[in-house]
């Protein structure tokens, strides 16, 4: 197998998107939103529980796709359990950053020692947003999907 | 190997494929194999070299000036009016009509023909293979007029049900609207039945060939069809450009889609009069050169033996049949007798579009997603397939790379 594909299908990956983690809908969920990528027909729902400060204190997804949509929404949902506002912005900046092949340093170490199963993505621009479409269905949760 | 011996005597593939340059390039290290015709064709490099001589020669807008080369042009659109007239079989070049593309010359169809008579409660029928072009514009209809549409089913082989067709036909029926060769399934529809069962009803025709009159010889006179829809890119030709087929009586009374210059007689600041078809359809600039490309690429076409084309491409489409029977966790959509050269299907425990990332690293180009055709996609339960498609340039080579790349898909993926 080429390096490039190594790298991008690594067994954590493939892990995640056979066993993902928190899978299944949440019917006390504070938020939740929905995210669609067209062009494969994947799908994602992301339920959250948001405490009053923002923090997240439950998070699960459940949805259809490809292994790298499917990694990708495992990982952030572990990920981002009990993070502070502000600390899963910063996660979600870095995550961005790392699947585009751009300088993530910005994330504290120990996130980027995950994370970074995923920047094998930056090799394949045409499935970077396969990653990106669970943090973006998170955000929009966030911002918009009170419920 | 008889077949392919009869072949070799009518259809040369191989000498075919040398018209290509691009197929001699490399992706990654490795021989190009592509299999997504389906999405767009590659060109011969006569097309290419036939556009730049006529750029580079005669080139300027048509129907406008009096000058030198304006007439040239003008003589060289008018006469690839007559090219797709032909390889259509359509009585008159005035019952053709240059469009941007399939898409466009569908949307024609609903705006000018269907759009100013259509009531709430008159149906359109049309079959779950349906691409979304020969779909939306009819939702469109459905959305701000109350039309009413009649989805045909598919069996599970993906064969049309005619008898169901016919049933779903009813006195409130304004238009069947069918494709020629399902872009997902490589399902054929028997044009003709259609045609005669429709209008017995009193219902029109509209046939979406975009795929269909790659792979099959079409008479749409004999066919006696209303309407019939070409693109240039999958027909070997260049983006831009398709066509519209309508009879001359429909085209008489369909009103201007867009409006814009050359699709008028006369403007006034109180009246404007228009242009007979088919002009009245083409307002403002046309694809000019991609017109001298598409009659480049419909004479490349001709100029073979398609009886031998058709056949070299069910050969390649049954031997990739038969070699993916070898994988039982491969799942082939679609199977319906004498189909065109398309082969869908979707594997265990693998998405289409991990699939296609690691035959692409292979150098084979696949399609994989739900190929603008949703509504199929429920009828079979999935939401995406992978698809390969075969082209007049593909040999069994090709289907060998594909067989080899799928098994090491599983290997990593499995």
């Amino acid at each position: 197998m080429d390096n490039a594909l190594r790298e991008l299908y690594q067994e954590v990956i493939l892990d995640h998107s056979r066993h993902p983690r928190h899978y299944g809908s949440m019917d006390n969920a504070s938020h939740k939103a929905e995210g669609y990528n067209p062009l494969c027909g994947d799908k994602v729902t992301v339920y959250l529980q948001l405490d009053a400060d923002g923090r997240v204190s439950d998070i699960k997804f459940e949805g259809k796709g490809c292994a790298i949509s499917q990694a990708s929404a495992s990982m952030m949902v572990d990920m981002l359990k009990g993070r502070t506002a502000a600390e899963a912005d910063r996660l979600m900046q870095g995550f961005l950053h790392l699947v585009k092949g751009e300088d993530a340093s910005d994330l504290p170490e120990d996130d980027r020692e995950r994370l970074e199963v995923m920047g094998g993505i930056s090799a394949f621009p045409m499935r970077v947003k396969c990653a990106t479409l669970a943090w973006h269905t998170y955000k929009n949760a966030v911002e918009e999907g009170a419920t | 190997m008889t077949a392919q011996g009869k072949i070799a005597a009518s259809f040369d593939a191989e000498k075919a494929r040398a018209d290509f340059t691009i197929l001699s390039r490399q992706v990654y290290g490795k021989p190009l194999v592509y299999l997504d015709s389906g999405a767009s064709a590659q060109k011969p490099d006569m097309v290419l070299d036939t556009m730049r001589d006529f750029a580079t020669s005669e080139y300027a807008n048509v129907h406008r000036g009096v000058h030198f080369l304006s007439a040239a042009a003008t003589d060289r659109y008018e006469a690839a009016r007559r090219t797709v007239q032909k390889f259509l079989g359509a009585a008159s070049e005035e019952e053709i009509v240059f469009t941007k593309g399939g898409t466009e010359a569908i949307n024609l169809v609903a705006y000018s023909h269907l759009m100013p008579v259509i009531q709430p409660g008159d149906e359109i029928v049309l079959s779950v293979m349906e691409h979304h072009s020969n779909i939306v514009p009819w939702h469109f209809l459905r959305e701000r007029q109350g039309a009413v549409l009649r989805w045909v089913d598919v069996r599970d082989d993906g064969s049309l049900d005619i008898e169901a067709l016919d049933a779903a036909i009813g006195p409130k029926t304004k238009l069947v609207a069918i494709t020629h060769m399902s872009n997902v399934l490589g399902t054929i529809a028997p044009l003709k039945d259609i045609v005669a069962r429709a209008h017995a009803k009193g219902a029109l025709v509209l046939a979406d060939g975009c795929q269909g009159a790659v792979h099959e010889k079409v008479d749409v006179h004999a066919l006696d069809i209303d309407f019939y829809v070409i693109t240039g890119h999958k027909l070997y030709g260049p983006t831009g450009i398709g066509a519209l087929y309508a009879k001359k009586a429909h085209l008489k009374t369909m009103r201007p889609f867009n409006g814009g210059g050359e699709m008028i007689r006369e403007v006034s600041k109180e009246r404007i009069t228009y242009a007979d078809p088919p002009a009245r359809f083409e307002a403002g600039t046309p694809p000019i050169i991609e017109s001298v490309g598409l009659a480049a690429a419909l004479d490349y076409l001709t100029g073979l033996d398609r009886a031998a084309v058709a056949a070299h491409e069910h050969d390649l489409l049954a031997y990739a049949r038969q070699q993916v029977r070898q994988f039982n966790w491969l799942r082939v959509i679609g199977d319906a007798p004498g189909k065109g050269a398309i082969l869908s299907f979707e594997a265990d425990g693998m998405h289409a579009h991990d699939l296609a990332t690691i035959l692409d690293r292979e150098g084979v180009a696949v399609r994989a997603g739900h190929h603008c055709a949703q509504v199929l996609m429920e009828r079979f339960g999935v939401a995406s397939t992978s698809r390969a498609s075969f082209a007049l340039y593909n040999n069994r080579s090709d289907v060998d790379a594909l067989v080899a790349g799928l098994s090491k898909a599983r290997g990593i993926l499995g």
